[in-house]
């Protein structure tokens, strides 16, 4: 054992390497703002509730991508999947939206699993191929398997109320956007605690060099494999999430423009730092929101605009420009820099 | 006659045509300060990838504490004490020192899959990230992302991170390389403090650290291992100076 006072090396050490298990101010008032939001805006909670669903579904492409490196186009596999499993098990009659919501997370879950092997050889575009290809296989499955599905013409379906207390739907909106909240807030701070975890450090390795990760004997595959499967579970609690509160699903939940949209929410708020597929969900579903309300044809090409803007001036350089307009719109604040 | 730490046995590697590896056997023993060095192209690298299992080799074996690891991966035969460093550095630019160390002694003491327990909180870790960063001069830069330390702090950090593992068998690829003149002497106080019980294999361009250090010499060229001996030895074998030490000889 070591003496009992620590050196002052220690305590920097220590301070360093915690330095972000502390949950910080703006974390706590962003999530106070959520769920504000939620109470303060009932007429607007299905919004809110979409906003906070594609948040989690974003934040499972956020698992592999922004801690892992690992590329992906197919997470709609896993949204719908967990849509489709929650949906179908609702319609055998068990309707109790937390069962529903794990049994989806499961099954997508074992999906990511057993498709996770086929992402450890090759590049990012085999990765984007293989992705891609595992989504459309699940959306023809769901198509011609009507019998289960619905087929084409989806599945229709009453819930039960959430810890049989709150009814969800279109009478309980704001109770489904609590509901969503929840989960997301649950599921977040796991994400959270992962990423600072020695397993999330090793992520973080097999991101910046997968050679020197192997070096230090991190089992770079497994690591990739139980990585998948979270993200694969989180995208389906996600999808489950969605099925629940509006109570029915459709094949367009395994559709390509999920997985792009969800990378282009997630690319938006900024990859990595967990929060940036919320921030960007609720950009995007915003912008969509108030552009297709002016120009309802439009609405995709603001969207796009912005995406070439965020990708060629890059995130830190607008941040920086945001910073320097703030404090000159302060007048106390610019005369103090200008002095 | 004591059980060597790593041992090739008739080692080949074959590029296409390329015969980059010609049957090559030889041992290090514990706490060997073994030398490898040959002309630019003598296949190093090609040696140390065989070694590493970076690469498989086309014939032979790789033996570490007499067990065959020649099907093993990289990443399993660093768990059984075979460690190595990058001729390039090979680090995580974005994570700071203490963060790759942190990684690096949870990874061989088996907390690496904990995923619950935020890293740096077991105090035997900090401990054995403090000894490191002590041991190789990085306290001040400690919390810094790699990316912006000095370049011979990295190479420092390579050697840190490589020792980190805890291995039997250290494979160290050209350490000094790239490194400034006034910064040379921190990466050769680095080696010569490193554990005497761990073997050593040093492949270097540099002729003066080779002969500090080594108290063996293997000399590679073209693929094939010309001979082996003291550092006298070597520096007296004609055939060394020919293809080797003849080239600053002029």
């Amino acid at each position: 054992m070591r003496a009992a006072q620590p050196t002052a090396t220690t305590r920097r050490l220590e301070a360093h390497l915690h330095r972000r298990a502390r949950w910080r101010w703006p974390e706590i008032v962003f999530w106070v703002a959520a769920l504000g939001a939620i109470v303060v805006l009932p007429s607007r909670a299905a919004l809110i509730n979409e906003i906070l669903i594609a948040g989690l579904f974003a934040l499972s492409l956020d698992l592999i991508l922004g801690l892992t490196g690992i590329v992906s186009l197919g997470q709609a596999a896993f949204f719908g999947l967990g849509a489709y499993s929650a949906a179908i098990l609702a319609s055998k009659g068990f309707a109790d939206p937390t069962l529903g919501l794990l049994f989806g997370a499961a099954i997508a879950a074992v999906l990511g699993l057993a498709t996770a092997p086929l992402l450890l050889r090759g590049g990012d575009l085999t990765r984007l191929m293989v992705t891609l290809g595992v989504s459309l296989m699940l959306g023809e499955l769901a198509n011609r398997n009507g019998w289960l599905t619905g087929g084409a013409d989806g599945l229709n379906f009453s819930m039960g109320k959430v810890l049989g207390l709150f009814p969800i739907g279109f009478t309980g909106q704001r109770n489904a956007a609590l509901y969503s909240f929840a989960a997301l807030f649950i599921l977040f701070a796991v994400a959270r605690r992962l990423a600072q975890s020695p397993f999330g450090l090793a992520l973080a390795a097999i991101r910046e060099n997968r050679l020197r990760a192997g070096a230090l004997g991190i089992a770079t595959s497994r690591r990739i494999v139980a990585i998948y499967t979270v993200s694969a579970a989180y995208a389906g609690a996600a999808g489950a999430l969605l099925a629940e509160t509006t109570q029915i699903v459709s094949l367009d939940l395994f559709d390509f423009h999920r997985s792009a949209d969800v990378m282009l929410m997630l690319i938006i708020g900024g990859a990595g730092y967990l929060y940036g597929g919320i921030i960007g969900a609720a950009v995007f579903i915003v912008l969509r929101d108030v552009i297709s309300a002016a120009t309802p044809e439009y609405w995709e090409f603001w969207i796009g605009a912005l995406l070439v803007v965020l990708v060629l001036i890059g995130r830190e350089r607008i941040h920086d420009f945001a910073v320097r307009a703030a404090s000159s719109l302060a007048p106390d604040a610019a005369r103090g820099d200008a002095a | 006659m004591s059980v060597p730490a790593l041992e090739a046995r008739g080692l080949v590697k074959q590029f296409g045509a390329l015969l980059a590896t010609d049957d090559v056997s030889f041992t290090i023993q514990a706490g060997a300060r073994q030398a490898l060095i040959g002309p630019n192209g003598a296949g190093k690298t090609t040696l140390i990838n065989l070694l590493t299992g970076v690469v498989e080799p086309t014939e032979g074996q790789v033996l570490l504490q007499d067990h065959n690891v020649t099907a093993l991966s990289s990443s399993q035969r660093v768990r059984l004490g075979l460690s190595r460093t990058f001729q390039i550095n090979q680090l995580f630019p974005h994570l700071t020192p203490a963060e790759s160390l942190g990684l690096a002694i949870s990874e061989r003491n088996g907390s690496g899959a904990d995923f619950w327990r935020v890293a740096g909180t077991r105090p035997a870790i900090v401990a054995e990230i403090e000894e490191l960063l002590t041991r190789f001069g990085l306290e001040g830069e400690m919390d810094q992302p790699t990316r912006k330390l000095p370049y011979g702090k990295q190479r420092l950090l390579e050697i840190a991170l490589a020792l980190a593992t805890r291995p039997r068998v250290l494979l160290l690829d050209e350490p000094a390389a790239g490194v400034p003149e006034e910064e040379r002497q921190d990466i050769l106080a680095a080696l010569s403090a490193l554990p005497a019980d761990v073997a050593i294999l040093l492949i270097e361009h540099d002729m003066d650290l080779v002969f500090t250090f080594a108290t063996r010499i293997s000399v590679l060229v073209a693929g094939r291992l010309l001979t082996e001996g003291e550092p006298e030895e070597i520096a007296a074998d004609e055939r060394v100076r020919a293809v080797y030490l003849g080239e600053d000889a002029g």
